[in-house]
Formats: structure tokens, C-alpha cells, sequence
């Protein structure tokens, strides 16, 4: 990957007080991403409209399209234009992307899709906190694939996350998701944005070589080609049908299963590259709550209630939540009694967490139906019944 | 002695469109008899008569057969899903507007499933060009009605009839903002040439509808001919008005085809309407977007000789 400076233009330094959707944004722009295609949904849209008004002063553009399908795809030109893209919505609008998300996966087109997520089905309640669509995010789109997906539990985090996620996705050519929530969303904390010249960005390896042997794929079941850009004179081609190396159809099953191995080996290969977690207390850990955004704010709660009760809780926040640390989860589950997963949802992620443990140990769920954050003493009450 | 060129050989060494082909993709999938082919070979003829810089043109698809054109041409070229090939379009020209984007899909993909994004790229009057090859038919899928095929036409999912009206589709783009709108038959090769080099010379959305025929499904279910008796009913009953009124210019069950340039005019592009207004109300903290690479050099330039002019 080519590390490059991040832009001072697009990098707002100092201390802010400002909320998570506006953190995102600005997060974005000092990734260096100057293109946004957009469509209004709460609790998404401050992310649209401080990229909006802080565009024209950058060099970037934004672009209001006429919904979300229309939003995504323009990412999946803007990509191939040799734009770093984003854009941002929730719930319903979520679910619109999902055909053009299978496209970009297919095309192997970098790009950040922010979720602020509230609470559903359809429509919901709108639009009040949830994490219902961690599975959505995984398998939303039809056909096998891998994304990555961040989840941030504060404004400084919706920040630091969007550069991670642009240098993510530039480096695996994939749609990188930061699946954030109401809450996070509408949150006001302090920002803090370092100067320009400590961030770090990733921009994608473009491809020098000459045009004849360019390919804009290559199956390694790893790292993917470098990319061009269209006007440079390569003449590449891309399609949502199985292709060869080339980019052309090619309508076999051979060829399928090695474009299938490389999409999802491209991610799978590289979890301990990709994966990131918080920890805490897990030395003497017996048990340990896995959670995530939000909601492992309000386990903090009730793990710091658990240790004044005496007992040995620790912690472990996502803040990759796929692809899944499969190999620490499965660490702790041998060393602990149990596991809980507390989550704004009726129980998602802990379906992956229950695969990983095997047995090892017991997993308790909380859900939580949606449109609040849990109380701190239900969380409580499965630690409890975690260590028995 | 070098073996005589077969058939083949020498369709991918001589064919006069090969330098905008990628010929290691033919043989194509269009039936004998289709209109699409007539559509590229236009189009690649227009760009070989224009001064564009041919690294500098893109293609962009829908899905069905007209969503096959990006394979077939060498350019920068995307196959997209279903119905999205006009915003995908827009995210190329924005994002590099050294680009000339053109869209070539078919009339399901493009007004169907894609109707929404067709009027707002219209509206916006986005800087690309638009080819619709209207064969009144879902052809890749086996010859369901579309939002063209005219009433009383027989298709697979109006197997007694269509019942419904048809989008008289220059009539929606000149309401919807289109700044370029023609149309012509497959039969009128040299007329489609002419509007392409047209709208690719215009700035704005520039709309271009080709009636053809679907020699396999359409006309077959129809009851009208190979595709010999599609271009003798081209030639019978079109005729050419140019400037007509786009409200007058429907397409009813083997009626006369009006065709012809019905919309030419100017009006600022989207880009430029962006970087207008910008400059008006932000001022000189306003940066400028989307400038070509030639504008951004000798500004540079420019910028590099007044530094040296103070020293």
C-alpha cells in the first residue's frame, strides 16, 4: 500500500465538541475522501450534511441522488473514477443498497458504507437506537462474500474509525461498513483531529506497468491487484457476472470457485491484520463480555458493578466485528466459565460467538428489542448467571 | 507458405470497427436479426470520426442484451447491475470529468427498473450521454412486456395483449430536462451516427432512442417477420421531423415512427452549475471542482510563473 500525507485541507485539527455522524464526515474527509453520494435518512443524515457544507472549501463534491440505489452505485463510478467514496445511511436505506453492495464486493470496487443504524423491521421505530443489522451487513447481499465491518463506541472513535475504514478498503478493495447507531450518531463528545501529518492514510496500489498486461484482478485468495483508474488509458473492464483475471465473463464453475476463494480468502487470510478489540480484565477473567458500539458503554456499567461484587469479569469490545476474531474468542472460552453477549438486537452476533465457542464454555445472550440501550443491571444478571 | 486466413481470422484482423472492439470477445450473443449490433457499429463509428481522446471514453451498461455493449467495446467499461448503469455513470463523471461517459442500455433497464434515475440524470442535465436501443422488449429474460411495448402488443407476461401505456420515451426526456433528444430506427444507420457525434459533441444529458427490433422474441410473438421485414417497416413507415413536438411523437402498434433531433439546446451541466453557484456564494475560498486535467495544468502553470515572477 502507498502510505501517503493526509491532505491538510480536509483535516480539521484541534479540539471539537461535536457528535458522532459529524465526527464520521470528518474522519472521511481526512482520509482524503473527496466524493459523497448521499440520501437523506435519520439518524444518518448530519453525516451527508457536514460533508456537504464543508465540501466546496475542500475540493470534494457531494451529490444528493434520488435514493439510495442511485447513491451507491454512483460510489461504484466514483471508485473506479479514482475517487476514494462514502456514503451514509440507515435502516431502509440499507437495505436498498444491498444489490449494488454484491456488485462492489463482485468488482472488488473500494468503498465506506456508514450504517447508523435504529431500530426496525421496515420502518421501524423510527429512529431510535439499534444493531439490528449486523447480519444484514454480512450477508445482505445475495451470493457468498466477505466485508469488513467497524463498530465505533463514540464520537472520537467515529473519527478514528473512517480513516481505518478508507485504509481498509483501499487495502483489500472491498466495501468497509461502520455499522454505528442512534446513539453514537447523535452523541456529543469531544473530537479530537491531530494534525494532518499524524494521520495515517492508505491509498490504493495503482497499477504502472504497461497496458497490455494489465489485469484488474488477480486471484491470489490474498491481496488483490492494483487498480486503474478509467481515463488512464488501460481500458479495463468490470461486470457483476463471474470473471476471469481480465475482468471478462467467464461462465464456468471453475473460474467461479476461484473468484469465490479469492473474495473470501482475500478477508478470511488476513483476520489478525484486519481484526481489532478492546480489552480489559481478562487475566483473571471467569467471565467476559463480548460486546460491541454502544452497548459495550453500558456493559462497562455492568462489569465495573461485577468486580466491585467480587467478580472476575473482563472485557472484550469488537471494535472489528467482521471478519470475527474466531481464534481469541475461541482462547477465552477455554479459560473462562461464560461468555455474554449483550446487544441491541434479538441476538445476532452471539449466534457467531455461540459457533466459535463450541461448548467450550457457556454464552448467554442479552437482546435487547430495540429503540433504547440496555439496562446496565440486565447485563449484570448474566454475568451473574455467566459465573455460576 | 502461411496458411490462408480463415473466415474468422480475418473478421477479427479486417472488421473495420476492431480498434474499438475487443474482438477476443466475439462471437457476441445477439441473435441474427438484432438491432444492437447496427448500435455499436454507429456509435464506434461516430468516435472514429470524433477527435476525441478514445482513452478518455467510458461505457456503461445496464443488464440484458443491450447491457452486453461494455464487454464489446474497448474502453474503460463498466457491466452494472440491473437498472443502475446511469448512476453508475454519474459517479464516473464526477469523480473524473476528463471523462466522456456514455450509457448504452435497453429500454427495460433503462426506463423500467432504472426509470428513476433516467429522469434525474435529465434533470440535472449530468454531462453524459445516454443510448437506448428500444426493442419494446425484456429480451434477455424472454420477451416480457416493458414500459414501451405499445398497447395492444403481445408479450410473454401479456400473453392476451398489452393493456397498459406505453412511455413515449422523448417526450420523458425533454419533460425530465434533457438537453439533446433524437430518435431513429436501426434502419437509419448513417442518421445514428450523425446524433451520436452530436451528443458526444454536446454538454448535458444527451438522450439518443434507436428503435430496433427483436427479431427472436418481439416480432416472432408478434407476428411480424424476420429482421429483414423489421427494417421494410422502418423504411415504409418512419419519417424524419426534426424539432417535433416531443408530446406528438408516441409510438403506437406498428404506427408510423416519427424520428429525428426533436431537442437541441443549451443550458449549464451539472458540473457547471455546481462550480457556477459555488464561486457566486462561497467566492474565492471556493475550490473549484471538477476541472480537466489540461484547466488544472495550466493553472498550475500559471500558478508556478507568478511564484517565479515575485521572486
Amino acid at each position: 500500500m502507498r502510505k501517503v500525507a493526509a491532505d491538510p485541507k480536509g483535516v480539521d485539527s484541534g479540539s471539537h465538541f461535536m457528535d458522532g455522524d459529524h465526527a464520521l464526515a470528518e474522519g472521511a474527509l481526512a482520509a482524503g475522501c473527496r466524493f459523497f453520494a448521499g440520501y437523506p435518512i435519520t439518524p444518518s443524515t448530519e453525516v451527508a450534511e457536514r460533508f456537504a457544507e464543508r465540501c466546496p472549501h475542500v475540493g470534494g463534491l457531494f451529490i444528493q441522488m434520488e435514493d439510495e440505489i442511485a447513491s451507491i452505485a454512483a460510489l461504484i463510478g466514483g471508485a473506479w473514477g479514482g475517487q476514494k467514496v462514502m456514503t451514509v445511511t440507515s435502516g431502509p436505506g440499507f437495505s436498498l443498497m444491498m444489490e449494488n453492495i454484491g456488485l462492489a464486493v463482485m468488482t472488488e470496487t473500494p468503498m465506506v458504507i456508514c450504517n447508523v443504524q435504529r431500530c426496525g423491521p421496515s420502518t421501524g421505530l423510527p429512529t431510535l437506537t439499534a444493531q439490528q443489522d449486523m447480519m444484514q451487513v454480512r450477508w445482505g447481499s445475495q451470493g457468498d462474500y466477505r466485508i469488513i465491518a467497524l463498530s465505533p463506541d463514540s464520537p472520537q472513535e467515529c473519527f478514528d474509525l473512517a480513516i481505518e475504514a478508507f485504509n481498509l478498503s483501499e487495502t483489500y478493495r472491498v466495501p468497509v461498513f461502520i455499522m454505528t447507531d442512534e446513539t453514537v450518531g447523535h452523541m456529543h463528545e469531544k473530537v479530537v483531529v491531530p494534525p494532518a501529518e499524524q494521520i495515517e492514510v492508505l491509498d490504493r496500489n495503482w497499477y504502472t506497468g504497461p497496458k497490455e498486461d494489465y489485469r484488474p484482478y488477480d486471484f491470489t485468495g490474498n491481496l488483490p491487484a492494483p487498480m486503474v483508474k478509467a481515463g488512464d488509458g488501460y481500458r479495463f473492464h468490470t461486470t457483476g457476472l463471474t470473471h476471469d483475471e481480465r475482468g471478462y465473463p467467464a461462465g464456468s464453475v471453475e473460474v467461479h470457485k476461484k473468484l469465490l476463494d479469492h473474495l473470501i480468502g482475500k478477508i478470511d487470510n488476513n483476520v489478525d491484520k484486519i481484526s481489532k478489540t478492546e480489552d480489559s480484565g481478562l487475566g483473571d477473567a471467569e467471565v467476559v463480555v463480548i460486546s460491541y458500539g454502544i452497548t459495550s458503554r453500558i456493559a462497562a456499567k455492568a462489569i465495573a458493578d461485577g468486580r466491585k461484587a467480587g467478580i472476575k469479569v473482563g472485557a472484550m469490545r469488537l471494535i472489528t466485528v467482521w471478519p470475527l476474531c474466531e481464534n481469541r474468542i475461541r482462547e477465552i472460552a477455554s479459560k473462562v466459565k461464560g461468555i455474554v453477549v449483550p446487544e441491541i438486537n434479538m441476538g445476532q452476533v452471539v449466534l457467531e460467538v455461540e459457533r466459535v465457542v463450541g461448548g467450550r464454555c457457556k454464552v448467554i445472550s442479552v437482546p435487547h428489542a430495540g429503540g433504547a440501550v440496555h439496562d446496565p443491571e440486565v447485563i449484570l444478571d448474566a454475568i451473574k448467571e455467566a459465573v455460576k | 507458405m502461411n496458411a490462408p486466413m480463415t473466415d474468422e481470422e480475418r473478421f477479427r484482423k479486417e472488421n473495420p470497427m476492431s480498434e474499438f472492439l475487443r474482438m477476443e470477445r466475439m462471437p457476441h450473443i445477439w441473435c441474427p436479426g438484432c438491432g444492437i449490433g447496427t448500435v455499436v457499429n454507429s456509435f464506434a463509428e461516430a468516435l472514429k470520426k470524433s477527435d476525441l481522446d478514445m482513452d478518455k471514453v467510458a461505457v456503461v451498461s445496464g443488464i440484458g442484451c443491450t447491457g452486453r455493449v461494455a464487454g464489446y467495446m474497448k474502453f474503460d467499461s463498466l457491466h452494472t447491475t440491473h437498472g443502475r448503469a446511469i448512476p453508475v455513470a454519474t459517479g464516473l463523471k464526477l469523480a473524473n470529468p476528463d471523462m466522456k461517459v456514455v450509457v448504452v442500455s435497453g429500454d427495460g433497464d433503462l426506463t423500467g427498473i432504472g426509470g428513476n434515475h433516467f429522469i434525474h440524470a435529465a434533470r440535472r442535465n449530468m454531462d453524459i450521454t445516454v443510448i437506448c436501443v428500444n426493442n419494446f422488449t425484456y429480451g434477455m429474460t424472454g420477451g416480457q412486456v416493458t414500459p414501451t411495448t405499445p398497447t395492444k402488443a403481445n408479450a410473454s407476461t401479456t400473453p392476451y395483449g398489452n393493456y397498459e401505456y406505453p412511455f413515449s420515451l422523448p417526450f420523458l426526456a425533454d419533460a425530465c430536462g434533457a438537453t439533446y433528444v433524437a430518435r431513429w430506427t436501426s434502419l437509419h444507420a448513417r442518421n445514428i451516427t450523425n446524433s451520436i457525434s452530436e451528443a458526444l459533441k454536446h454538454k448535458g444529458f444527451s438522450f439518443i432512442e434507436v428503435i430496433t427490433p427483436c427479431t427472436t422474441l418481439y416480432a416472432r410473438r408478434n407476428r411480424l417477420g424476420d429482421g429483414l421485414d423489421a427494417l421494410q417497416y422502418y423504411h415504409d413507415d418512419s419519417e424524419i421531423v426534426h424539432g417535433a413536438d416531443t408530446r406528438e411523437v408516441d409510438i403506437e402498434f406498428q404506427s408510423k415512427i416519427k424520428m429525428g433531433t426533436f431537442v437541441h439546446r443549451e443550458k449549464p451541466t451539472y458540473l457547471e452549475a455546481v462550480n457556477t453557484h459555488y464561486a457566486n456564494v462561497i467566492g474565492d475560498e471556493y475550490q473549484l471542482y471538477g476541472k480537466t486535467t489540461p484547466e488544472r495544468e495550466a493553472e498550475k502553470k500559471a500558478q508556478e510563473q507568478a511564484n517565479q515572477g515575485s521572486k
